[in-house]
């Protein structure tokens, strides 16, 4: 019979206080295969782990069970220990009587009658585990990088002067994204553009970076270490490789639209560059609303163009990269005013988003910087600026806070009172959330010095009244209702993810919450890892955050790409579901199953064939196959029967 | 097409014109509305007491003659009624012990209620549901771009749960009229609250919600307010009248319900409106325009 040993951990108190260590001690030392048992206050520390090591050495144990965490927080820990006793790392087994026994009980009776069934059904586990080796697996030192804006664009100046090469990806015509239209930021005031456009030219010189604007990931297969993305580069209109940039084509078109880059205040083009200090830097042909695309009169940026770039070719173009790793940094959006009717339901015209209110605080804006309302120019003397539009509303919107509308706003009014000298703004919020370094004295340096008007209480309803709109709220502190007649008011709506986001998940593999928010493989310690390998977050498209968040966590996703390209090989876990030759009828329900591509039925041989890299070891296949041909490894109907006879007090 | 229809107390006395012009504006747009046999009060307010189910008595009943109809349709006119019968019909729906007591304490009813049988139906959702084309037929005189605010008050829009449409900004109303060759003015003001009952005990707050509301709609420009709920009508057409009365600088605007003006622009004799009901005489308008 094999020799396992078992090991219990007190974990401080944590088990130690509801489950009786002595007692199950006494209940499993006798059970059938136990060779050695022994219990240890902390049995990660040093010491726990030197206790470990020596007994396998001694007694030649060939298993060990260690009965502490989830195996989520210290498999890979005690994996370790047992590969440096020479034992096979696959053969360590975690009985969890923390997380599933000690953390949910009181009844120190009941909660040790459960440890011990738990315990026994792992040693079942391990007394049928098989050594196994790890799958070694080769590795493309290349990253892509989809997004670029400021997250995107610090993960891959950060992984390309690591030595890799990266491919940044972006749909717009220009690199920047949402941070290129901000005007100054908090909480230092420093100018959005002077930050962030030294490192667009960065990127756009870099040699290890090749920048694909205007593109969209249409396909993704493969795994870590070797995806093969399939992206479309959208057609321009011109040859960009012949353009230089000159704008003179932007010039002379005489169709006048919109700018999205200025939020729809400000007029470009049908040829157009989205703004001056795009990135790169040359323009695209709004095919729908181009004059000669749509009747073939026109043509005026075909004559003038000195380097005959422009060919109005609307094909579309594809290209496949390898790549070893994906980052996705989509960034976001704000929720649109147009769907809060409340508040005018976009009808309104002074009544604007704080993206918007970015824009006319801008120096590059449509107003040049000067606080002017769209409807007619004028400078609003009283302004009201809304936070928590659509956040932290679960009855009517969303339930989460978007985290930087409290700072945004704080130094929008801020900015406001230093153009506006004699205006007043006003600012109605739910609770003022000013956490981070600076920020609280921020917020204080505008209510003390720039008479900022903090209003605590919702808004009900805006309404237009001649020329002013009329801001109906509370003030829950006095409990009176407030109306202001105010000039121009600026709603901080809620943060969503960029749209796409969805279809983009789906082709990426990796999950979203219920709001569409990328999600990260464990909140606290891999936070900008998905749950599939080889692909990373960064960013506003994991959650809402601010631009020293965002940074720091771009930079962490480049540290973790970049780890993942210091490997030799990589190693993916022999956890997987094979296939039993002799069994398989190539039925090929396994294959439906699979949510990873791993499996394919090979209708010659009547088989189903195994990718083992693509593998993840879910075990839907296992589950399915109807002969036992697919069993997962130490996971095979044996040994889960075994733990489910021993766990209902039937083994041994 | 066919439908139950449950007319309340008010509609025939107070709101008699909401009724005559519904029926006769229904009956061109070849929808037959079959009164309820043996109807009784809605209980006019829908009760906010989970425990007293006695007050849920009178609209269960209803919806119990509505059942016995062999209709699935009831159509409702006054919010009122709607309101309270929507919402009863919800409550039993979602709490099962209340249903059964309440079936079990009317074990004299032949027929049982359980909550989802009947759909109630306010008149301007069925006259919604009506294709705007076949609406637009209908219409024989020229409104000649009467501008109209549209008051939904709050009975039709509050709680969110039997909206008739998006609770902040319906359209309903508005969408109906200007297939109907009216001009829906802006109106910020169109589901701010009446004062409802506050009209007996409060009428100071009544009659400034009355001047806020007309206020509003005059000067958006609208020549004419219309609405659908009897009460809503009574507070800002009566008080409406007191305010002028008290003073002659507040100007006033005739208030109708929204089928009759529809009515009439479907051809329905205008005199089918008994004007001596209103406080505000919406004839000088509808001469103006033609209409009458």
């Amino acid at each position: 019979m094999k020799k396992i040993g078992v090991f219990l951990c007190h974990c401080g108190i944590n088990i130690s206080a509801t489950v009786d260590i002595e007692k199950a001690m006494e209940a499993l030392k006798d059970y059938p295969g136990v060779a050695h048992i022994e219990d240890y206050k902390y049995m990660c520390s040093d010491p726990g782990q030197q206790l470990i090591k020596k007994k396998i050495k001694d007694l030649g144990l060939d298993g060990v069970v260690v009965c502490a965490c989830s195996p989520t927080l210290h498999e890979n820990t005690f994996r370790l220990t047992v590969k440096a006793a020479g034992m096979n790392e696959y053969k360590m087994e975690m009985a969890n009587i923390r997380e599933q026994c000690s953390w949910v009980h009181k009844d120190k009776t009941v909660a040790t009658e459960k440890a011990i069934k738990i315990i026994k059904s792992v040693i079942e586990k391990a007394r049928l585990d098989e050594a196994l080796d790890p799958i070694e697996v080769d590795i493309t030192r290349k990253a892509m990088v989809i997004g670029a804006g400021v997250a995107g664009i610090q993960t891959a100046l950060n992984i390309a002067n690591s030595g890799y090469e990266v491919i940044l990806v972006e749909r717009e015509p220009s690199i920047g994204g949402k941070m290129a239209q901000l005007s100054e930021t908090f909480p230092t005031l420093d100018c959005s553009q002077c930050i962030l456009t030294p490192k667009m030219v960065e990127v756009s010189n870099h040699p290890k970076i090749k920048l694909m604007t205007y593109s969209e990931v249409v396909d993704v297969s493969g795994f870590v270490g070797n995806f093969k993305v399939k992206v479309k580069r959208k057609a321009t209109g011109l040859d960009w490789d012949v353009c230089n940039g000159c704008g003179l084509c932007t010039e002379k078109c005489p169709k006048k639209l919109p700018s999205e880059f200025d939020q729809g205040l400000g007029e470009r083009k049908a040829i157009y560059r989205p703004f001056p200090q795009a990135v790169p830097n040359r323009v695209v042909i709004d095919f729908e609303n181009c004059t000669y695309m749509q009747s073939g009169k026109c043509g005026i940026c075909q004559k003038v163009c000195p380097v005959k770039a422009i060919d109005f070719d609307k094909e579309d173009k594809f290209v496949e990269e390898e790549v070893g790793a994906i980052i996705c940094a989509t960034g976001f959006e704000t929720y649109s005013v147009k769907d809060i009717p409340e508040f005018g339901g976009g009808k309104l015209p002074d009544v604007v988003d704080g993206l918007t209110f970015e824009r006319i605080l801008s120096a590059s804006g449509p107003t040049g910087g000067e606080v002017r309302r769209p409807s007619d120019g004028k400078v609003p003397k009283d302004i009201v600026f809304l936070e928590c539009v659509c956040s932290r509303d679960p009855e009517h919107y969303l339930p989460y806070c978007s985290k930087v509308c409290c700072m945004y706003t704080v130094k929008h009014a801020m900015l406001y009172k230093h153009r506006v000298h004699d205006g007043q703004p006003y600012v109605f919020y739910m609770d003022m959330r000013t956490g981070g370094k600076g920020y609280e004295e921020f917020y204080q340096r505008a209510a003390e010095e720039d008479k900022v008007v903090f209003i605590r209480g919702k808004v009900s309803k805006l309404y237009q009244d001649d020329d002013k709109i009329v801001v109906c709220g509370v003030d829950t502190l006095s409990n009176e209702t407030i109306e202001i007649r105010a000039d121009m008011v600026v709603l901080a709506t809620a943060i969503v993810p960029s749209k796409g986001i969805r279809e983009l998940t789906k082709l990426l593999k990796i999950q979203i919450d219920q709001h569409g928010f990328l999600s990260e493989a464990h909140p606290k310690l891999r936070p900008v890892e998905s749950l599939t390998a080889g692909v990373y977050l960064a960013g506003c498209a994991q959650s809402p955050r601010d631009i020293p968040d965002t940074v720091s966590q771009a930079s962490g996703a480049a540290s973790m790409v970049c780890t993942l390209f210091a490997n030799e090989k990589l190693k993916h876990e022999p956890i997987i579901v094979g296939v039993n030759e002799d069994i398989c009828s190539g039925c090929g329900i396994c294959t439906v199953v699979c949510p990873y591509d791993a499996r394919k039925t090979n209708l010659e041989k009547k088989l189903v064939e195994v990718n083992e890299v693509l593998c993840e070891g879910c075990g839907a296949c296992a589950a399915a196959c109807p002969s036992g041909a697919a069993q997962q490894n130490n996971y095979t109907d044996n040994q889960i029967n075994a733990m489910i006879k021993a766990i209902l007090g039937k083994g041994g | 097409m066919e439908i139950s229809y449950y007319p309340g107390c008010t509609l025939k006395t107070k709101a008699i014109n909401f009724e005559t012009s519904a029926l006769a504006l229904l009956e061109k747009l070849d929808v037959k509305a079959i009164e309820l046999k043996d109807w009784n009060c809605c209980g006019v307010m829908f009760s906010q007491s989970q425990d007293n189910l006695m007050k849920q008595l009178a609209p269960i009943r209803t919806l119990i003659r509505a059942k016995e109809s062999g209709r699935d349709r009831l159509l409702t006119l006054c919010s009122m009624c709607y309101n309270t019968l929507k919402r009863s019909a919800l409550f039993i729906q979602e709490n099962e012990d209340k249903r059964d007591k309440i079936n079990d304490f009317m074990d004299l009813e032949e027929t049982e209620y359980f909550g989802n049988e009947i759909e109630v139906v306010n008149i301007l959702t069925l006259l919604d549901e009506i294709d705007k084309d076949k609406l637009k037929a209908s219409i024989v005189k020229d409104a000649k771009d009467l501008k109209v605010a549209t008051y939904y008050g709050c009975l039709l829009t509050r709680p969110k749960e039997v909206a008739i449409d998006n609770v902040e900004d319906p359209q309903i109303m508005e969408n109906l009229l200007e297939a109907a060759g009216c001009k829906p003015v802006y109106f910020p003001f169109k589901t701010e609250c009446c004062a409802s009952f506050q009209v007996v005990s409060r009428k100071d707050i009544a009659r400034e919600r009355t001047r806020k509301i007309v206020d509003s709609a005059r000067k958006n420009g609208a020549e004419m307010i219309l609405l659908a709920c009897p009460l809503c009508e009574y507070n800002l057409d009566k008080l409406q009248k007191e305010l002028h009365e008290e003073d002659s600088t507040f100007e006033t605007l005739p208030v109708l319900y929204v089928t009759q003006l529809l009515a009439i622009l479907a051809g329905v004799d205008p005199e089918i409106n008994d004007y001596s009901k209103h406080y505000i005489d919406p004839r000088p308008v509808l001469e103006r325009k033609g209409l009458l």
